[in-house]
């Protein structure tokens, strides 16, 4: 075990803290929206090798070769500077490496650049109303009409569709064929002739997904990606990715440190409470929490690294239902520490920007918004499921196969 | 840039879960832990001879020069097989000898302990709250020790005391010497029991390295605790899961309920990733002493009380059976009992993580 950087190493973060004085920017640039600050900071990151690492030039990314230990280097720094990084978006994250792994030549040269900048947004269109923890079992149609998909039907709980510029999405094209067959997963404008984008209100009050709707929506048959009936299997192979993309443990460390930031700040019976002896047990006992998924991520990282993946598989399965626990334990604690003013609603300019907020009622907000990774992206106890069985290797549930 | 084992690492702990597998099934476990002794000579003359008595004794005093993550893998072992015998009282003595003794205190202590010729123990805590080494009362005048420890693990059987002094200092006691009495307390852990041991005017030598080391040596023990629960907790859920595959209800096995296989994933993500906690804080005490305070206090709290959490929904899950003295969880129940309240509590230990991060 050596937790020191190699000499190498030390002088690539060397290099990455002398780019990121690029940050924030400065002079006229400063003045600029901040979304276009983030693009143009973004695209000097690609040019330097720091940014989109794994996608190749000819399609936006700086094609650099694998490095884990790189990649670390740059997560911590970009983050420590609070500088924008690849854009992890539902485009970036999930469209674009399933493009790299199953697209034609022309689907990669034409989406994955606009993702990559943030030029196209997109969205993930998956679940629908009788079709969640059971995907497989999703109805929404596409029907082949000469060159074109005709699709009709309807998704839900589509995060950001109303902002999205193109959807990715799981279709039944073949209704009589077995559940996990006949899915084709397609590329969709959500311009289209037939789609309407409804809103759906959070319990935070806010407005981030919606249902989308399908009426006679038609899309060029050149949009399928891999092969027709096969769009179940490609979004497993993407889901892998998913799981594979260790979390980024820094967000966690931050939140503890605003959740100790904030019992300074508040009372407890007349004495602050970071001085009260139950609240600061409860906080050390987050601290314990926070450690282990950190440094628990910091042996995933390692294995991974060394080409042990197998090793830690069954850690990594547990990375996203850990996560969420304990980001809702940290949370849960800041909005004890608010006390009375835990019942205050978050303000409408919170519920516009999501994320770290460290105002009474930005406190609020972030504790409502714990409960959501608890239900997306496969609910936790889907999640326990798999730890269950593929875990330990106990039994399949009895689950309807057909 | 490596957070993993090497390659010896691996191979020390496969060794021993060899040894532990052919020497120690639960058969003999049982037999064990029936007996009360907590000790086997036949098993630990054995273990001495793989190199385990003396893991972090330096090579020139007859040991294998290991480091502390060395010593908390064996500890990780022990603990999944709930081996039997001296072993933590008798690391926790050595690492003594090596914070506090002088070179030529060293040299003459170390040896008999390397080759596990000699038994030794620690004796730290005073009464039942008194573990940290601003509360200890034991000391030396005239090279005479006075004082009373509790929750010495092995005193019975060891031939060597390391204690504990007021103001943090160590002293080393012969244990059949004049002035020792020493009482079975009948601990629950069966095969590490304690004992209570007053010294009335005990000759001792006190070790002359420098005082103040005793925290770190507390330290050490709590990362031992850790590990050791740490190697209980796992195997208690592949007991679990073995279980859970075997007893049908219902027509089919327990495990196809949910119930069950979520209570298993909930164990494992509880424990699983706790591995790293132990990992970190033995290796601070090897290589990053600024940290190893703090992280020993982190794992002592979070991992003793997350493993007698499995421990519980061990018992459960196991139904009726699992209440039994018959049921083998119990022996592991009792031993993360061990784990959980020798030298503090979890609750205890947060309160100085607290105190360490400057909450
Ligand atoms: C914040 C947020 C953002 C989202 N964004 C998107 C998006 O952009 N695109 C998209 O396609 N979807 C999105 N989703 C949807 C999300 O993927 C689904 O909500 C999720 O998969 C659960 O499906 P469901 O809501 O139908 O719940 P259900 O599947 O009906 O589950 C209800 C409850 O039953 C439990 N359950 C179900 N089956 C089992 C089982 N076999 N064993 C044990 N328990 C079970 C679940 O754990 C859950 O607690 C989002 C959800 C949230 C909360």
């Amino acid at each position: 075990m050596d937790l020191e950087y190699s000499a190498e190493h030390q002088a690539f973060r060397d290099e990455v803290r002398e780019f990121l004085e690029g940050w924030p920017l400065k002079g006229d640039e400063a003045r600029l929206p901040q979304e276009e600050q983030e693009q143009i900071f973004r695209k000097r990151g690609i040019e330097a090798g720091y940014v989109y690492r794994a996608v190749p030039k000819q399609y936006g990314g700086s094609e650099q070769p694998q490095d884990a230990i790189k990649d670390r280097i740059i997560v911590e720094e970009f983050y420590a500077a609070g500088a924008p990084r690849d854009l992890m978006s539902q485009g970036a994250g999930l469209m674009v490496p399933t493009l790299l792994e199953f697209g034609t030549e022309e689907q990669k040269e034409r989406w994955i650049p606009p993702a990559l900048t943030g030029e196209a947004n997109w969205c993930q269109g998956y679940s629908e109303p009788g079709s969640g923890s059971d995907l497989a079992s999703l109805q929404c149609q596409a029907r082949l009409d000469g060159d074109e998909w005709v699709l009709n039907g309807q998704k839900i709980w589509t995060s950001s569709a109303q902002r999205a510029h193109m959807m990715f999405g799981l279709f039944r094209s073949e209704p009589d064929a077995k559940k996990h067959e006949g899915i084709t997963y397609l590329l969709v404008p959500m311009d289209a002739e037939g789609i309407e984008v409804r809103p759906l209100r959070e319990m935070s009050g806010g407005y981030e997904f919606n249902e989308v709707f399908f009426d006679d929506v038609r899309v060029p048959v050149e949009n399928t990606v891999g092969k027709r009936g096969q769009g179940w299997q490609i979004s497993r192979a993407t889901l892998v990715h998913e799981r594979n993309l260790i979390g980024n443990p820094n967000s966690m460390r931050e939140a503890f440190s605003d959740l100790l930031d904030l019992a300074r700040s508040r009372k407890i019976n007349g004495v602050p409470a970071n001085e009260d002896p139950g609240m600061r047990r409860r906080i050390a006992e987050i601290e314990g929490y926070v450690q282990t998924s950190q440094l628990s991520n910091m042996r995933q990282f390692t294995a991974a690294n060394k080409g042990k993946m197998l090793e830690v598989m069954r850690p990594m399965m547990m990375n996203k239902v850990a996560g969420t626990d304990i980001m809702q334990m940290i949370m849960k604690c800041a909005y004890d520490l608010l006390g009375g003013d835990g019942i205050l609603a978050p303000t409408e300019s919170e519920l516009d920007t999501w994320g770290r907020q460290t105002t009474s009622t930005g406190w609020v907000l972030q504790y409502v918004f714990s409960m959501g990774p608890a239900i997306a992206g496969g609910a936790s106890n889907i999640q326990r499921n798999i730890i269950g069985e593929r875990g330990y290797g106990l039994p399949r549930d009895l689950r309807r196969e057909s | 840039m490596d957070f993993g084992l090497s390659e010896e690492q691996e191979m020390l702990q496969e060794t021993i879960r060899g040894f532990a597998q052919n020497e120690c099934p639960t058969t003999r476990l049982r037999e064990l832990f029936d007996k009360g002794e907590g000790h086997d000579p036949a098993l630990w003359t054995a273990l001495a001879e793989m190199g385990i008595a003396g893991l972090i004794v330096p090579e020139e005093h007859g040991g294998a020069g290991m480091e502390l993550l060395d010593l908390a893998l064996v500890a990780e072992v022990l603990g999944e097989y709930a081996i039997p015998g001296p072993f933590l009282g008798h690391a926790l003595a050595i690492r003594g000898v090596m914070l506090a003794g002088s070179a030529e205190q060293q040299a003459k202590i170390l040896p008999d302990l390397a080759d596990g010729s000699q038994i030794a123990t620690a004796a730290l805590q005073e009464g039942d709250a008194d573990w940290t080494p601003e509360s200890w009362t034991a000391r030396v005048r005239g090279g005479r020790l006075t004082g009373e420890k509790t929750i010495v693990s092995h005193a019975g059987i060891a031939d060597r005391i390391l204690v504990g002094l007021d103001a943090g200092g160590l002293a080393w006691v012969d244990t059949r010497g004049e002035g020792v009495v020493i009482e079975d307390l009948g601990g629950i852990d069966r095969t590490r029991p304690v004992y209570r041991v007053r010294f009335e005017g005990a000759p001792a030598e006190v070790l002359e390295g420098g005082g103040g080391n005793a925290w770190q040596l507390v330290e050490t023990a709590a990362v031992l605790l850790a590990a050791d629960a740490f190697g209980a907790a796992t195997k208690l859920i592949d007991i679990d899961v073995a279980y859970a595959m075997e007893r049908e209800q219902f027509g089919q096995p327990i495990a196809q309920f949910q119930a069950i296989k979520h209570t298993i994933a909930r164990l494992g993500t509880d424990i699983e990733p706790a591995r790293a906690l132990f990992w970190y804080a033995a290796h601070c005490q090897d290589a990053i002493p600024d940290e190893a305070a703090r992280a020993a206090s982190v794992a002592k709290a979070h991992i003793t009380d997350r493993a007698m959490n499995a421990a519980r929904e061990s018992v459960e899950l196991h139904g009726g059976y699992g209440f039994t003295w018959e049921c083998e969880v119990q022996m592991w129940f009792k031993r993360i009992m061990l784990d959980r309240s020798l030298l503090g509590t979890p609750d205890q230990w947060r309160e100085r993580t607290a105190v360490l991060g400057e909450y």
